[in-house]
């Protein structure tokens, strides 16, 4: 029997008229699995490190508090006084339980009694402000809440001690 | 004359860019957020604030403005808190016959830590001028150590850990059914080692 030789410099093209098609779906996996930040971060924000940590998996019923000194365009000033970022405002410590408020009132109403408060203070913040922003919260009987961290090794928190 | 009409195909042969393009933006704008930390509870504010408790249920821990770590009078790293608080937590101390023996504690069952871990409470005091980070480190040791103990009775009663219990709970595709049974298991954990945590308030003169 006689077999045809096929031409070995002819290789079959591969066909790329699907390739838009995946190049789509893997453009929707990615803008249905993230979220653009609409938030610009007002203060130095380094969150420390902890690793015994749980996921807040509901972001709904999240307040989101950022805590530190607030940014500077000409580099950072050492004697800024520490400022609390809620939704796009800085706000002065004193006023924490106050715009919680605020921030609560904007959700559902069905969602405030599971309301979370997340702390994302920076690692350089003392406890006097935390004692004072916890203090506020509990004044409002807002009692659940986050100490937002990063995973890693703690005893990398302070690392010039340890 | 009859002319033969055609309508132009469009080129999409640049589909594929114009696509990757869009895919490309996504990917650098946007950041998958996992907001992952220590979850606590806070006491109600106008909760009783004195409560009579025997001092050998009372894991007393302490920082001071320089970061120090004080525990139970002495001078500690942060490395040796955690088998420390285990050790407090899972003593046992209360004789066996006596209300509130502790079963399940592997314990030294000394005379001078917790009785059981129903009673064992953890107090943690700072100092306005402690670092933060310093503070969520030691939080994280804190439950560090009652989750080891959770963990190793999640493995003696469910074979399964504690950790790996709530991480499947708080899945987005379990059940009812299957959220109902894990629950259970989570809650009877909870109260084997509950956390009690005080932070006492300090004063100043």
């Amino acid at each position: 029997m006689h077999f045809k030789k096929s031409n070995p410099a002819k290789l079959p093209t591969i066909s790329t008229t699907s390739l838009p098609d995946i190049v789509f779906i893997l453009l929707f996996f990615f803008m249905t699995v993230t979220t653009i930040k609409n938030q610009d971060l007002l203060v130095d924000n380094k969150l420390p490190l902890a690793n015994e940590t749980e996921e807040l998996t509901k972001t709904d019923r999240v307040i989101e508090i950022y805590v530190g000194r607030p940014k500077q365009e000409h580099g950072p000033t050492k004697d800024a006084m520490v400022q609390v970022q809620i939704d796009d405002r800085l706000v002065e410590i004193n006023e924490v339980g106050h715009q919680t408020i605020i921030a609560l009132h904007k959700m559902p109403e069905h969602l405030r009694k599971m309301a979370i408060v997340s702390i994302k203070a920076d690692s350089k913040v003392k406890m006097g402000v935390i004692v004072d922003i916890k203090k506020q919260l509990r004044a409002i009987n807002l009692l659940k809440i986050n100490y937002s961290t990063i995973e890693g090794d703690v005893f990398r928190n302070l690392r010039n001690r340890f | 004359m009859r002319t033969k009409k055609t309508v132009p195909e469009v080129n999409a042969g640049s589909m594929a860019d114009i696509a990757f393009l869009l895919l490309i933006f996504f990917l650098v704008t946007a950041s998958i957020e996992n907001d992952t930390g220590l979850k606590r509870m806070l006491p109600q504010e106008n909760a009783k604030t004195t409560i009579n408790i025997k001092k050998r249920n009372l894991f007393e821990i302490s920082i001071n403005p320089q970061n120090d770590l004080m525990v139970e009078d002495q001078i500690i790293k942060l490395k040796e808190l955690r088998d420390m608080t285990i050790t407090f937590l899972d003593n046992g101390g209360m004789a066996q016959g006596q209300m509130g023996f502790c079963g399940y504690c592997q314990g030294e069952r000394s005379a001078h830590l917790s009785e059981n871990p129903e009673q064992a409470i953890v107090s943690l005091t700072t100092s306005r001028n402690s670092d933060y980070a310093f503070y969520v480190s030691v939080q994280n040791e804190i439950i560090g150590a009652y989750n080891v103990l959770r963990n190793r009775e999640g493995q003696r009663l469910f074979n399964m850990d504690y950790e790996s219990l709530v991480s499947n709970y708080n899945k987005v595709d379990a059940t009812t059914s299957e959220k109902s049974v894990l629950k259970r298991k989570i809650v009877t954990l909870r109260a084997m080692y509950p956390q009690k945590i005080v932070e006492p308030e300090t004063i100043y003169h």
